[in-house]
């Protein structure tokens, strides 16, 4: 398996901010992760909408994001995939169960840029895409500049067909 | 220490046809023959997120009470909720937890620090201002319907007697037929009375769980 970082272009978090806004989400519901911190949560955090919403663990936000979705507002649980395995049996009930319209924003911690994820020397990447078709869940990378228009038609399916996505941010954006 | 039922009869006096409950397991089955409504909120995945469901609908429904039954056991499974629940301080959500000890779900084995855990303090010290703690039911009685005023979030320990082991039939909890009959109601302003047949006694759809987790 070659694992050469490619040159991948920067990533512009205003951008994915943007997208998340078209993409009509009105709560971000967030632990901290370290790909998405500067780019993304800590500009979230000087806002108001969306609502930031600090939680302590990964899979309250899995619940959150349920409840969100029966009152008709759209939630987005922002993570790293460390979170996302710790939760995968939230994940497993609540939103590919109860096929309920839980997205998540996922920052792949230790993730070479330009890498596939699935070429990643560590572990802990190279596991995350198998384990989201393992349990048929649809998901985008988004690792290049390009790939920010993937996020809103991503947020609108998952809530037009009620199902659960996941969005992985492959590189820290600016 | 309380009778649960009877605990519940008494919240359940003070709850309206507004109001969205999300009770658990073995709570969850005295509830809804006390109060069968369509806005009982029952499907909750896993064990320990009803009170994380609860944040959600009460964030995104700040016109409606939102009301958690919880256990103790369920709680223990996710005690950061009190935190996150304390600082989104959603003014609308009620969390009661039934405390009894055990697993009743599972096996009625105990919990950890059983006796010893004081489910008060740790909403206090999460961060929650409006706490409190019954064990004698006349004095709930007597309250249940001033907490239920107050302005949340309100935490509520209530220590009720253990009703054992039983064998429940958890598609009334789990079925899709629930999820979507809560989802109709809510969709509807929450005007769903109280001859849903979503929580028929009759089990019906599929999902039969022990834990749901």
């Amino acid at each position: 398996m070659s694992v050469s970082a490619g040159a991948a272009a920067g990533l512009s978090g205003e951008s994915i901010i943007r997208e998340i806004k078209a993409g009509g989400i009105q709560f971000v519901v967030s632990v901290p992760d370290i790909t998405t911190s500067e780019g993304l949560l800590r500009p979230l955090a000087k806002g108001t909408d969306p609502r930031l919403i600090r939680i302590c663990k990964e899979d309250e936000g899995v619940a959150i994001c349920a409840g969100l979705s029966y009152t008709g507002k759209r939630g987005l649980l922002l993570i790293q995939q460390t979170g996302l395995l710790d939760s995968i049996n939230a994940v497993r009930g609540v939103a590919v169960e109860y096929q309920l319209p839980i997205c998540m924003m996922v920052g792949l911690l230790e993730k070479e840029v330009g890498v596939p994820p699935r070429q990643s020397k560590k572990y802990g990447v190279r596991i995350v895409e198998p384990i989201l078709e393992a349990m048929g869940i649809a998901y985008h990378e988004i690792e290049e500049q390009a790939d920010v228009a993937k996020i809103r038609p991503a947020i609108d399916k998952a809530f037009a067909d009620s199902k659960p996505v996941v969005i992985l941010i492959g590189q820290r954006p600016s | 220490m309380m009778d649960r039922k009877k605990t519940l009869a008494a919240i359940a006096r003070h709850v309206t046809d507004a109001d969205i409950v999300l009770p658990v397991y073995s709570t969850a089955f005295d509830w809804i023959d006390i109060r069968p409504h369509a806005l009982n909120y029952l499907s909750h995945g896993a064990m320990g997120l009803a009170s994380s469901h609860a944040l959600g609908l009460a964030l995104g429904r700040p016109d409606k009470r939102v009301i958690v039954l919880d256990g103790d056991g369920s709680l223990l499974m996710n005690l950061g909720t009190l935190v996150s629940t304390a600082e989104a301080a959603p003014k609308n959500l009620f969390h009661f937890v039934c405390e009894n000890g055990t697993y009743e779900a599972n096996g009625g084995h105990p919990i950890p620090g059983r006796g010893h855990v004081s489910f008060a303090g740790m909403a206090r010290s999460a961060g929650h201002k409006s706490v409190c703690e019954f064990s004698d039911l006349k004095i709930f009685e007597q309250q249940a319907g001033a907490i239920l005023a107050e302005q949340g979030p309100v935490f509520v320990c209530l220590k009720i007697v253990s009703s054992g082991d039983q064998e429940r039939d958890y598609s009334r909890l789990h079925g899709a037929h629930v999820r979507k009959a809560f989802r109709d109601a809510l969709g509807a302003g929450g005007l769903h009375s109280q001859n849903s047949t979503s929580q028929s006694r009759s089990a019906r759809g599929a999902d039969q769980n022990g834990r749901g987790s």
